[in-house]
């Protein structure tokens, strides 16, 4: 009894720098309606900047100064970012700003690691609290009572802050109508600032309360945002109470699961999201989010048409260009070509459910990676024949993504986002922990090719045909009655229902055509590489392909194959250097302020007023 | 007359307050009826409920003798009844014609078919569609720069594609301009007396009402206070208090 209540304070103490970070995120989203992935990278700055403060200051009042220091300054590199990176893209479409923000996650890890090093630094024992007392027997550190009583004050501040202050009207009307707020006269870009500042400063608390317990280092940002978006969505999107009781509830199932359920551990709280956003679609305390003009800003998507002479021409141009590239070029160039082809039918499969249908998929991960498990497993247990095994990537991935979409498509926005994560999440702990069957992090090797493929030329060929045929197919997809009622679903739901469309269902069917695509490109990979690690299935993955679907363009057809091209390059230059990752966040946030219609939407514009023509007239 | 839509008893609560309170009506074939009252008094509500988007407390509807009471807007749409909203929704990424072809698309069952090119498909049924409501020259148009009267006429030849038997019509002419209302509406009774279609609206603009309908019905909360021709309906003293607290009610001839 005593262990249980001990191991109860761990978790709620464990809960108050998880409730801080997402208390912040949670701000964030409210009143800018930005998705933060770089508020972990927030959090990391606090806990090194109050490393290095607690050094130089002394004693007491050092410690305490310290952390409230570190809030500060956090707060004001968070307003910095706001205004340099932000502040230009808020009329770009909707989500575009967390690529911006995944820059600013990139630009921070290398500055982090310039500055600090890559050591870890052990958080300093606060003064006067290092032992621990004891409650029934059982050891609970000083520290941790500290936090479980600080906790609470934490959240009454807040909350008097956003319900009794005029700065709290304000954020919470914005929540509701920024357009309306601005007509009232409130300088709306000031407001934003205010508030990416407070909810950074939040998120630098957080890392800096945290040290005595855990210290600092460079992968803090990517271990605690999943987390923290987790918290967010499970209290419900804007709801402070709703963020601490769901801080508090995955901060203790996740003691009570390392002790009980030790290989749970990683997936525990995607299982409780899951549920709750099963059962309660706005978390726990959150409402319905709004639909509407709620953030949808920029200039409307313009109607579209197949490639006309001139398109067809040059894409027929480009495919006998990379046809002919075996016959004069070296073979890591078409290794990268191979790849390029792979990212590209991955990033258009995401487009499809992206673009077309307005799923913002943040698990899209869970098919690529299912797709290229499902063929590897078939070929490392059972000996299967490649032709047959790679069948069944696209197949089992397209059956995983009905399995997943029943649950995900009664949502909508970024509840629908968050769901599609989770679900990944579950894939992907699968792979890691189901030792067994997967051999977890060792991965499965040796999946190689059936002879007559198994030579650089003939699978480049093979990757060249199949990659390009399923990016064809999908965009042949979008321009028949099936893409088009796709769009009707996105564009005005209502009207589509008014008219006879099953709008759910056109967007279950897509939801399981992109996972099948996307298991496609799964397949050509794993055959392509010989192996599968639980990698291809990580969060990062699920980013890599929506940023760089955003980066192309997601308002045209071509977005997702050119960013994938484009990025694909880029990275295959910058990762020779030493601080690749603060150029490659640099060249993604150049990109985002300097085209924010994306790479392919800005040339379009660009080259429509070269030829002066309407913007209307523009067929 | 046959009777094309038969609402018996419909109720709707809210938490306990009634906002629609026990309505009954019926609309015959070929009619033009308009649903007028105060705001608030519950025809959103009304509509809602009779096209789906709704589902009442209690109540039925009947669409040609059956039972469609808490049927989707789907499923009522097939049937044979069309809907235009009191704020337009049109498809914003495709061009005019293209948002009529997808309705014809789903009229014609071709939503999960993905060999044909859709923007070659019933073209020229669309075309006729646009013709039908003027909108003919504006076909190739981005939907999403349409003038607001445009998109209300889009609307219409959207709700006409399937051939409605009955079209709903919510607030048909909000914030159109004064001499593009007549218009719509004298466009709505010509299509009313050419196919044959009923056609039942909610309406603030009592010259159109009065223009325009064969009967009227006065909705006050949430109860039908008056149901009959324009002279029965303006003699009521009971809508006439409700309208202007008991003075004298729309002149006779408002509607010459």
């Amino acid at each position: 009894m005593a262990f249980f209540l001990a191991q109860f304070l761990t978790g709620l103490a464990n809960a108050a720098a998880l409730f801080l970070v997402a208390s912040g995120l949670s701000l964030i989203f409210g009143v800018t309606r930005i998705v933060n992935f770089a508020h972990g990278s927030f959090y990391m700055l606090g806990a090194f900047i109050g490393v290095t403060l607690m050094e130089i200051l002394p004693g007491h009042v050092g410690f305490w100064g310290a952390i409230l220091l570190t809030g500060l300054a956090v707060g004001l590199i968070g307003a910095v970012v706001e205004m340099v990176v932000l502040r230009p893209i808020y009329r770009a479409p909707e989500l575009f700003q967390l690529v911006a923000t995944f820059g600013v996650i990139l630009v921070i890890q290398d500055l982090a690691l310039m500055i600090w090093g890559a050591e870890d630094r052990m958080g300093p024992r606060a003064p006067g609290l290092r032992g621990v007392w004891r409650i029934f027997g059982e050891p609970v550190p000083k520290y941790d009572i500290v936090l479980i009583a600080i906790t609470p004050f934490i959240l009454f501040a807040l909350w008097y802050l956003i319900t009794r202050t005029r700065l709290g009207v304000l954020v919470r009307a914005a929540t509701q109508d920024r357009e309306m707020v601005g007509a009232l006269g409130v300088n709306q870009a000031w407001l934003f600032t205010g508030v990416f500042a407070l909810g950074s400063a939040l998120a630098g608390l957080g890392g800096a309360l945290q040290l005595p317990k855990g210290g600092a280092d460079l992968l803090m940002d990517f271990n605690i945002i999943g987390a923290v978006f987790v918290v967010v969505v499970i209290g419900g999107m804007g709801s402070l109470p709703g963020a601490f009781i769901a801080a508090v509830l995955i901060s203790v199932l996740n003691v009570f699961g390392v002790t009980y359920l030790p290989q749970s551990t990683l997936v525990l709280m995607y299982v409780v999201m899951a549920i709750v956003l099963i059962v309660r679609p706005y978390g726990l305390l959150g409402r319905e989010e709004v639909a509407g003009e709620h953030g949808q800003v920029g200039a409307p998507e313009t109607p579209i048409r197949p490639y006309g002479p001139l398109g067809m021409a040059l894409v027929a141009a480009l495919i006998a260009a990379l046809a002919i590239v075996p016959v004069f070029a070296e073979q890591f160039v078409m290794t990268l070509i191979v790849d390029m082809i792979i990212f590209a039918l991955f990033a258009a499969s995401l487009h499809f459910i992206l673009g077309s249908g307005g799923l913002v998929s943040f698990g899209h991960a869970a098919f690529f990676g299912g797709g290229a498990y499902a063929a590897a497993l078939l070929v490392y247990h059972t000996d299967t024949p490649m032709e047959l095994a790679f069948l069944f990537a696209p197949l089992a991935a397209g059956l995983l993504a009905l399995a997943i979409g029943w649950f995900c498509i009664r949502l909508t926005g970024v509840y629908f986002a968050m769901l599609t994560l989770a679900f990944s999440q579950l894939v992907w702990s699968v792979a890691f922990q189901w030792r067994d069957v997967t051999r977890g992090d060792d991965g499965l090797v040796n999946i190689w090719p059936a002879e007559w493929l198994n030579a650089p030329a003939p699978f480049y060929y093979f990757t060249l045909a199949l990659g390009v045929g399923g990016i064809v197919f999908l965009r042949h997809v979008i321009h028949s009655p099936f893409g088009y009622a796709l769009r009707a679903g996105r564009d005005s739901p209502r009207q589509a229902e008014a008219t006879g469309i099953d709008v759910k269902r056109v967007q279950y069917a897509a939801f399981a055509l992109a996972g099948a695509m996307a298991g496609l490109a799964g397949g050509l990979f794993v055959f392509s590489k010989g192996s599968v690690f639980p990698t291809t299935l990580e969060i990062g993955e699920s980013f890599d392909a929506l940023i760089v679907v955003f980066l192309g363009g997601v308002k045209t057809l071509a977005g997702g194959v050119v960013g994938a091209g484009f990025m694909t390059v880029v990275e295959d230059w910058l990762t020779r250097l030493e601080y690749w990752r603060l150029l490659l966040g640099l060249v993604i946030i150049a990109v985002v302020i300097l085209m924010p219609e994306g790479i392919v939407g800005s040339l379009r514009t660009l080259w429509n007023r070269l030829r002066h023509t309407d913007e209307e007239e523009v067929r | 007359m046959t009777e094309i839509l038969r609402v018996e008893n419909l109720r709707k609560s809210y938490d306990g307050f009634l906002a629609v309170n026990g309505v009954s009506f019926s609309v015959a074939q070929g009619e033009l009826k308009a649903l007028i009252g105060p705001n608030g008094a519950g025809k959103s509500t009304c509509f809602n409920m009779l096209m789906g988007q709704l589902r009442p407390t209690s109540g039925q509807v009947f669409f040609d003798g059956e039972n469609i009471t808490g049927h989707k807007p789907r499923d009522i749409w097939r049937r044979g009844v069309g809907r235009t909203f009191q704020i337009t929704g049109t498809y914003q990424s495709m061009t005019v014609i293209e948002n009529v072809q997808m309705a014809l698309m789903s009229h014609h069952r071709k939503i999960f078919s993905i060999a044909p090119r859709a923007w070659k498909l019933y073209r020229d049924e669309a075309f006729e569609f646009l013709r039908t409501v003027a909108m003919e020259e504006q076909a190739d148009r981005p939907c999403s720069i349409l003038a607001y009267g445009d998109l209300k006429r889009l609307e219409l030849a959207i709700a006409l594609c399937h051939r409605p038997r009955l079209l709903l019509m919510d607030e048909p002419t909000a914030g159109m301009a004064p001499s593009a209302r007549i218009e719509l509406m004298q466009l709505t009774a010509d299509i009313v007396r050419e196919q044959g279609v009923s056609v039942l609206f909610t309406e603030h603009d009592m010259d159109v009402v009065f223009a325009h309908s064969h009967h009227i019905m006065v909705l006050n909360r949430g109860e039908l206070i008056a149901d009959g021709n324009a002279a029965q309906v303006r003699n009521n003293p009971q809508v006439q208090e409700v309208y202007l607290g008991g003075g004298t009610l729309f002149k006779e001839d408002s509607h010459a």
